[in-house]
């Protein structure tokens, strides 16, 4: 898909008022729609209910990607600290969950870790509604707050990068330490039902999937139209000349919180979605390894084009499996070789050899 | 005493316990041309740098249209209407040229309604365009303008944002001849609606362009007045004898 906006210069093609060419108009809304019938009716038809809960795992790394490409690759902010709001997502979901099953009484592990009371944090959590809306909101929350805090400061570059890091690393730790909040090392899982539906069955699973598949194609089309629109323009000058901006009478700071807070919402909703699909969040799972492995699959796929950050989650995540279906750890290798070759020889990763192929 | 459009008084800046100002006033009316020259590290670049809010003054006052603009953040004080160009132009090179004129435009716009997809060019951005003589690479990423095309952007840049006070720095710096007298006309249009202060270094430009002229040493006003008082002031040329000595020639010349 040629969304990006570099592409401007492909061709001296006869271009439309707008500045673009009508195969460029056209192109990206069919190749759109090609892969939303694959997804929507191809994929839940033609794959075995495995294949099918696999694809959807990639498809919710592939929002939170999404949410990666909008920040880094518009925006220039290099976050690696995405798991903490994946993870308030997914905790948040799995909280809910949790209580779910226990019925009014105790989750599991809290029985286990001689916990007497439900701690006053979960309580809320029982009802669904507010559950949902804290895995976007308090990613939201926290971004806002951060970016407000850090931005202003003009701390970008390596020390944004550092300093999300630093706070991916922390957040586990947290979760870990507090065993009988959180679950600790082992987090929330052994999950059966979600608002009333068993997990276990495949026709849940082919809903969730298809529940995956349709909130990210919206998130997409909502981040694209954010893309194009002025304000998508200035976040790129933001990116590109943040100094400069401030002489045009902007603010970086506000336009890079929106935009970080926008991405991290992306990144809580994509962990519930996951726990759900997947069946359990850890520590293990929003940590300093996944966070940077899904910045890794946007950099291979493209991290100027939001195509290609989606593009890039699933190709990793596919290959991640075929891979460690058959040797068991290679794959870190592999990835780390990909990354080097992606960033040495094609830093606009897949999509801009596609794109440059199609110009 | 009517209100200048710009006040500035007893203004320093220090780097390092160097004052690269050291008591600067200056007085800038309203709808006036105004041309800052000095040698090098005179403190021009500095006092633009002060004015709109990039660097922080050790002491003094600038009161632009009644506002005190010391320890305002730069995109407040251009927001008050006072817009600036850099040495070397800074323009988006991801960004068409009509999408830098238009995010320039769109400045005072909340960030809300910035989330719309532009539709069709504004007229402010159309006129900008027109004055600028880039209408023809309207549509073509800003990388591939050459150096005075980009120093045009900039100040059509600056032109859309309807700013009060234009400080220019060292707009014809690397140009060729036609570049420079293509950007004296643009310069005369401007003067003609808007209060502008250009930082030059170009002692032709200078006789070309220049009405008002207020001379920068050692961060100090040495003197004011038209171009040929002030290059018959023997301090002024024993200034510039002092620079280099290409300088020297064209300030005396």
């Amino acid at each position: 898909m040629s969304i990006t906006t570099k592409d401007a210069t492909a061709g001296t093609a006869r271009r439309a008022p707008d500045g673009r060419g009508l195969r460029e108009r056209l192109g990206g809304p069919a190749v759109f729609c090609a892969v939303a019938v694959l997804a929507l009716v191809a994929a839940p038809l033609l794959l075995e209910p495995f294949r099918l809960n696999l694809l959807a795992k990639y498809l919710v790394y592939a929002i939170v990607a999404l949410g990666i490409g909008l920040a880094w690759g518009q925006g220039g902010m290099l976050t690696l600290g995405q798991g903490v709001f994946f993870g308030l997502g997914g905790y948040s979901m799995g909280m809910h969950l949790k209580l779910t099953e226990a019925q009014g009484g105790l989750p599991d592990f809290m029985v286990w870790s001689g916990v007497e009371e439900l701690p006053a944090l979960w309580v809320p959590f029982a009802d669904p509604v507010f559950a949902l809306a804290t895995a976007v909101l308090a990613p939201v929350a926290l971004a806002a707050l951060l970016g407000t805090l850090i931005f202003r400061q003009r701390v970008r570059g390596a020390y944004f990068a550092i300093l999300t890091q630093a706070l991916a690393a922390a957040f586990a730790i947290l979760l870990v330490g507090r065993q009988g909040l959180t679950g600790g090392t082992n987090g929330l899982t052994n999950f059966f039902e979600l608002f009333g539906h068993d997990l276990a069955s495949d026709s849940t699973q082919r809903g969730l999937y298809l529940v995956v598949a349709v909130v990210l194609g919206l998130l997409y089309l909502g981040a694209r139209h954010l893309v194009n629109s002025r304000f998508g323009r200035l976040l790129v000058a933001v990116r590109d000349g943040e100094d400069r901006v401030r002489f045009l009478g902007y603010d970086p700071a506000t336009v890079k919180t929106v935009t970080f807070a926008i991405s991290a919402g992306m990144a809580g909703l994509a962990g519930a979605l996951f726990v759900p699909v997947v069946g359990i969040i850890s520590p293990a799972l929003l940590g300093v390894v996944p966070s940077l492995e899904l910045v890794v699959a946007v950099a291979v796929g493209g991290r100027y084009a939001l195509a290609g950050a989606v593009l890039g989650a699933v190709v990793m995540g596919y290959a991640q499996t075929a891979f460690s279906e058959r040797f068991a750890d290679g794959w870190l290798y592999l990835q780390g070789a990909l990354f080097i070759l992606v960033m040495t020889l094609a830093p606009r990763g897949i999509a801009g050899l596609l794109s440059r192929r199609r110009a | 005493m009517t209100d200048a459009l710009l006040e500035i008084r007893g203004l320093r800046a220090v780097f390092d316990g160097f004052a690269a100002l050291d008591g600067v006033d200056l007085t800038v009316e309203e709808g006036e041309l105004r041309f800052l020259i000095g040698p090098n590290g005179a403190g021009k670049t500095t006092l633009i740098d002060v004015i709109t809010g990039l660097t922080r003054p050790a002491a003094g006052t600038v009161r632009f249209a009644g506002t005190d603009l010391v320890g305002r953040r730069e995109h407040e004080i251009v927001r008050l209407g006072v817009g600036r160009t850099f040495q070397t132009a800074v323009v988006f090179e991801e960004l068409t040229v009509v999408e830098n004129l238009d995010l320039a435009a769109s400045f005072r716009r909340p960030l809300w309604r910035l989330l719309r997809r532009r539709r069709g060019v504004d007229d402010a951005v159309r006129e900008a365009l027109a004055v600028t003589g880039l209408t023809e690479l309207a549509e073509r990423p800003a990388r591939v303008l050459s150096h005075g095309q980009r120093q045009w952007l900039e100040i059509g840049m600056l032109l859309v944002q309807r700013p009060r006070l234009l400080l220019l720095d060292e707009p014809v710096a690397g140009m060729s001849r036609d570049e420079r007298a293509r950007t004296g006309e643009l310069l005369t249009e401007i003067a003609r609606g808007h209060t502008v202060v250009v930082v030059e270094h170009d002692m032709e430009f200078l006789r070309r362009y220049a009405s008002r002229v207020t001379v920068l040493h050692e961060g100090r006003v040495l003197t004011e007045g038209s171009v040929d008082e002030v290059r018959a002031d023997p301090r002024v040329q024993a200034v510039y004898l002092g620079g280099t000595r290409e300088e020297a020639g064209d300030a005396v010349g």
